[in-house]
């Protein structure tokens, strides 16, 4: 093939199905290559009949192919209308390997070794990857299958399922969940445990094993796949199974390597990185454009209008505003002076500090992200222990942080261009102080999600919140009227270290007199008593520890160790004791502190010689809540069994107040010595469920509750990413009788989750809906609190700080 | 964002503190106080002809207890009503129990001590198995849950039940080799067990003619006769039906105990209903022939 066609685009997602629509809507010469055999695999593999949701509804849609919102049937039989129609030249079955040239001649390989000639290459190949393939003879065969979209959908197979990650144990539980399939089940996996797999997912198959209704392979490979057989080599030797079908989850490969090779560079080198691009979408290789997931825009209606204008910007445009341009200007029109949505992306860009790094492209996408306030003098930002964890810059004007609690009027101000609330960003604990506006003030709110991106994208961005939080942080925690010219010389040897789950940062009967502040994470307190490691207290972010050593020399007298994956930031003695001796009050607020923590210590050590037992069961007890997740945890809901009479009214209480599904499983999860550690969310300090959310549903309320707003798009990767298992994909069921209706006539399920039986005997609604991620959400908005602790007849359900809970209340608590 | 504002005003935490000791036996005291003033103003009074329901401290008496009354039935409705506000039920609870129990000495003293078979102390009968009945649901509450903890361990119902269901599909996968007379005992087990049974038979925990233990002393039996391959069968069998016996076991203990401590309110439920009827034909019937 020698002709060279203006435009090649890679991959046939919603971006690069746009992008050809619409170059051949333009009579551009173009060919659409595509690895699978239909259009737009990331869709086609959905769950089929799944619902597709088209957020955000704002945001018009600007793409010679048509999308709303629906089931995914419907919009893949659109989308191959509308190729046909506009005349998209597709190339099936055409998976690009390699990228070679330079603008105006670039030549693909495909994995033929076809090639394929272009002068330019738009890449919209979306960061799903490929799947890691099985290599044994027989691994083309047909019956072996890197997915599985519907377990119901075999029947009397025996299966083979490879993989300990979760991805191929759900697949394997799926498989054999319900009996009447018949299936025989195996899952296989090449090391001896299970260790990148959740621990509800593990448990899962162990029972299932020990039930009888699966079979574990571990330490195994397969060696030959024949039809109807499959040869494994286990550590017993050689074995040969009947075998039916083999699904094969091993895992991934990420696009990165292909993209890169293209001489497309990355922001950083975090595997959450995005391509560095120009705000026409061009990469760093001059002619090759990169969009949609890829590009770091995971919603199809992004996707698409991106298609679009790729292949404008390709053809000269330069005065195209983009589609986003009328949701920018609603963002920012209450804003005093009437400028354009350009001057203020100028405006904010030029003036705050950590925004200067940014390209116009990536502002626009940063502040669809972020809101921008306008404050008058004196009106309060945000409030000491309220919850938040966003990011202020000041784009213009001055704050003033209210650093005393006791004397509003005593404050130390923060000038325009530099950020704020950054410590919430980093800990993601509550505000530790008011800041108000110190004159009329523009300032600009970044979520923590935001922040992070930012951090992550641009480097002079991520040293100055660094730095500027890390001072700002031991200011606050010192307190005592520092200021940061008293940090001069201590702030120079300090160090940020990260800490793993279990690490210690100092031991019982070391040497050593450095301060650790901790940034993030949390601490336990262990002490040798008697032979026996004892708990003696918990260190949250934001606290610090090791300051008996500095005040009063001689060894630790405990072992502080890392209750969860945590920051921490290391001052030197020396300096820092220095600064003491400048700072009595310091003095005396750190002898204050650690005589309180002294009286906990010996009062733990008294007790323990009183009553051993106690102090070893409170010890115990703290160490199962820890592995409980407590230790990176705002607020759980436990569950004294002591006291449970097993009434289910909690549950019933959370599915009647949330659309009459429960977000909580009381009987499930784990108990250690009456205290049960229910199945529903933690609120973590830094929620992992936020992590991948393509609409950005998942937030942070106002009392520290995370929860999933209606931008949710059912896409399961907050399910995936939760170690505690606590999220569920459902749709709320028909609305049911009133609790009278109910009580005086027996109308409706009653009470509680109506059960599958009424929920399918019910009309169907007329939109359907789709299924959407489901979880605790604390009861957020409604005054009385999280509705399980109020309907507990007994007092067992109670929620719980960590700080509060893992004190001495606990063993005072006997 | 609301985020920025700083910490809404709800309440979200509740101590950790039994319904007993609810607010450091906050209504215990009440009903303490409630009983004290009760009794004093009755040996005060100076009843005319005598103490009864009649008089006037019999008219506040009789009020205070009937409102009680009511007011102790709402908690039916208060448990089952999810409103948004700030309440407990386990304060609801606490009071309830204590002032509860207040009510002996209130509607004692609202009576004078006259009895007799009559509408009037109908309702005080009833009243008293209301009340005798919650006492028991007070047993059962402060010294049953720990044991239904333990029982279960971490194990939930529907997982209870899962591992019988799959019991049963291994007894039958097991037993395809048997013969017919053995795999008539098997079916035994598949098909007659019975889980829990009525409400009876779970109060009680008589399991005695459960049909996977007669199974499994016939499989038992016919283990001793058999050789061979029949043998090899009937062994994995008999071990299988052991396990099913033992989950068995587990779940129906999980059932005696719930049961145990669901078991007074069917009693303290429908009395209640009789007691407001009662008590509503006592409060007419007072007025009528007044
Ligand atoms: C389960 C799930 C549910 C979701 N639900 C929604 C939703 O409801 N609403 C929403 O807006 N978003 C949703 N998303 C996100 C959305 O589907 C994706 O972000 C979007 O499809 C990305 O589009 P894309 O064009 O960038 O890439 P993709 O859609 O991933 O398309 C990439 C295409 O490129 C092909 N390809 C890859 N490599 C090569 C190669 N080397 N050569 C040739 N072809 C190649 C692939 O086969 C594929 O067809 C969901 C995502 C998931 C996983
Ligand atoms: C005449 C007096 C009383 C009346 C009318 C009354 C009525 C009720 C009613 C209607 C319920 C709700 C049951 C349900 O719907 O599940 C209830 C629950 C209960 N009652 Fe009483 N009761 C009375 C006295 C008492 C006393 C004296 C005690 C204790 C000593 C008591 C202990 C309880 C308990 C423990 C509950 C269960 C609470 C729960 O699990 O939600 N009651 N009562
Ligand atoms: S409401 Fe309270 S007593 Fe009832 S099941 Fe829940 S925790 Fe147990
Ligand atoms: S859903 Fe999971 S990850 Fe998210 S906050 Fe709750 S417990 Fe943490
Ligand atoms: S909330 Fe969960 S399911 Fe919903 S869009 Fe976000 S990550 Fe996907």
């Amino acid at each position: 093939m020698s002709e060279v066609v203006r435009i090649a685009i890679v991959g046939s997602g919603p971006s690069g199905l746009s992008a050809a629509a619409h170059a051949a809507a333009k009579g551009l010469s173009h060919v659409l290559l595509e690895k699978t055999d239909h259009l737009s695999d990331t869709i086609f593999r959905y769950q089929k009949g799944k619902h597709v949701m088209a957020t955000p509804s704002q945001l018009v849609l600007r793409s010679d192919c048509d999308f709303a919102a629906g089931k995914r049937e419907t919009i893949l039989k659109q989308w191959n209308e509308d190729a046909a129609k506009a005349g998209v030249n597709v190339r099936y079955n055409s998976e690009v390997k390699a990228i070679t040239g330079a603008k105006g001649d670039f030549t693909l390989t495909l994995a033929n070794n076809d090639t394929v000639r272009a002068e330019n290459v738009v890449l919209a190949i979306g960061t799903q990857g490929n799947p890691n393939l099985m290599r044994c003879e027989g691994a083309p065969l047909p019956h072996v299958q890197y997915q599985l979209d519907d377990p119901a959908e075999y029947i009397d197979e025996h299966i083979f399922v490879f993989g300990g990650g979760d991805a191929g144990i759900e697949n394997a539980l799926g498989l054999c969940a319900d009996q009447a399939q018949g299936n025989v089940v195996t899952l296989v996996n090449r090391s001896a445990d299970f260790a990148r797999a959740k621990d509800a997912n593990v448990k899962g198959i162990m029972q299932a094993r020990d039930t009888g209704r699966m079979t574990i392979l571990t330490e195994t490979t397969p060696s030959l796949i024949e039809t109807g057989w499959i040869t494994v080599e286990t550590p017993q030797g050689t074995a040969r199974h009947k075998c039916d079908r083999i699904i094969a989850r091993m895992g991934s490969n990420p696009p990165r390597k292909f993209v890169e090779a293209a001489g497309i560079a990355f922001t950083s080198d975090a595997p959450s990185a995005f391509p560095q691009l120009s705000p026409t979408f061009e990469g760093t290789a001059p002619g090759i454009y990169v969009i949609g997931a890829l590009a770091g825009y995971p919603l199809i209606k992004h996707c698409m209008n991106q298609g679009h204008d790729v292949v404008e910007y390709i053809c000269g445009a330069t005065d195209l505003k983009p589609a986003d341009e009328p949701i920018l200007e609603a963002k920012l029109a209450h804003l005093p002076g009437k400028l354009s949505v350009a001057d203020w992306l100028e405006f904010l860009r030029s003036r705050v500090e950590i925004l200067y790094g940014l390209s116009s492209l990536q502002m626009r996408e940063f502040l669809l992200d972020s809101e921008v306030k306008a404050f008058r003098k004196g009106e309060v930002i945000f409030e000491r222990n309220g919850v938040g964890s966003s990011l202020f810059g000041i784009a213009q004007g001055s704050v003033l942080v209210e650093v005393d609690p006791k004397d509003p009027k005593i404050t130390v101000p923060i000038p325009a261009g530099s950020i704020f609330g950054e410590v919430g960003l980093i800990s993601g604990r509550r505000r530790g102080a008011t800041i108000r506006a110190g004159e009329d003030c523009i300032v600009v709110e970044i979520p923590r999600t935001g922040a992070l991106k930012l951090m992550a994208q641009v480097a002079e961005a991520r040293e100055t919140v660094n730095r500027i939080t890390t001072e700002r942080q031991i200011l606050q925690i010192f307190k005592s009227g520092l200021t940061p010219a008293d940090l001069a010389e201590v702030l120079p040897e300090a160090q940020t270290m990260e800490v793993k789950a279990g690490q210690p940062i100092m031991s019982e009967g070391d040497e050593g007199d450095d301060l650790f502040i901790i940034r993030s994470g949390s601490m336990i307190v262990e002490k040798m008593v008697g032979g026996k490691n004892v708990f003696l207290s918990y260190v949250p972010a934001g606290s610090y520890s090791g300051e008996m050593a500095l005040l009063d020399g001689g060894r630790r007298t405990a072992t502080v160790k890392a209750a969860i994956r945590s920051q921490v930031v290391r001052l030197p003695g020396e300096p820092f004791r220095r600064l003491l001796e400048k700072k009595p009050a310091l003095l005396k607020r750190m002898r204050e502190e650690v005589a309180s923590r002294r009286k906990v210590n010996a009062f733990v050590e008294e007790q323990k010689d009183s009553f051993g037992g106690v102090v070893d069961m409170y010890s115990s007890v703290a160490s199962f809540l820890i592995d409980q997740g407590l230790g990176e945890a705002t607020d759980v809901l436990l569950i004294d069994e002591s006291l449970c009479v097993g009434c289910d009214n909690c549950e019933k209480a959370c599915a009647d107040s949330h659309e009459g599904l429960s977000r909580l499983n009381r009987e499930a999860g784990k108990t250690y010595a009456q205290i049960h550690v229910p199945t529903s969310c933690r609120h973590c300090e830094h929620p992992y469920c936020m992590t991948d959310c393509p609409p950005n549903a998942i937030q942070r309320g106002p009392d520290g509750e995370v929860f999933i707003s209606d931008a949710c798009i059912g896409c399961g990767n907050c399910q995936r990413n939760c170690p505690y298992d606590v999220i569920q994909m459902d749709k709320p069921p028909p609305e049911k009788p009133g609790l009278m209706a109910w009580m005086l006539f027996g109308m409706g399920p009653g009470p509680g989750e109506p059960d599958k039986a009424w929920r399918e005997k019910q009309p169907k609604a007329k939109v359907e809906k789709g299924k959407v991620a489901i979880k605790c959400d604390m009861c957020i908005g409604k005054a009385g609190g999280p509705a399980c602790v109020r309907a507990c007849p007994t007092g067992a359900a109670i929620r719980v700080s960590p700080e509060e809970f893992l004190s001495v209340a606990l063993l005072e608590r006997g | 964002m609301a985020a920025a504002r700083g910490k809404t005003q709800r309440r979200r935490t509740a101590t950790h503190e039994s319904f007993l000791r609810h607010g450091r036996f906050l209504f215990l005291r009440a009903a303490l106080i409630l009983c004290a003033a009760a009794i004093t103003a009755y040996i005060l009074q100076k009843p005319i002809p005598r103490p009864s329901g009649g008089t006037a401290l019999g008219y506040v008496l009789g009020t205070i207890g009937a409102l009680l009354i009511v007011w102790l039935a709402l908690l039916g409705i208060r448990k089952r009503a999810i409103t948004a506000g700030h309440y407990s039920l386990k304060a609801w609870v606490s009071a309830h129990v204590y002032l509860g129990l207040s009510l002996i000495v209130v509607a004692t003293l609202h009576t004078g001590f006259q009895f007799g078979w009559n509408v009037h102390t109908l309702a005080y009968g009833l009243m008293l198995l209301v009340i005798v009945s919650g006492a028991i649901g007070v047993w059962a509450y402060a010294t049953l849950p720990r044991t239904l903890s333990d029982n279960r361990g971490e194990t939930t119902r529907k997982q209870m039940l899962a591992q019988i269901a799959s019991l049963d599909e291994q007894i039958l996968e097991a037993a395809q080799p048997l013969s017919r007379q053995n795999a008539d005992i098997v079916r035994l087990s598949l098909e007659e067990t019975d889980l829990g049974g009525g409400f009876w038979r779970r109060l009680l925990a008589r399991y005695g003619d459960c049909a996977n233990g007669q199974a499994l002393s016939k499989i038992g039996g016919a283990l001793r006769g058999a050789s061979g391959p029949e043998a090899v069968a009937l062994a994995k069998v008999e071990d299988l039906m052991q396990r099913k016996a033992e989950a068995l076991a587990l779940a129906r203990r999980q059932m005696h105990i719930t049961a145990m401590l669901e078991a007074w309110l069917f009693v303290h439920v429908p009395a209640t209903f009789a007691l407001l009827a009662a008590l509503t034909a006592h409060i007419v019937s007072v007025f009528l022939y007044w």
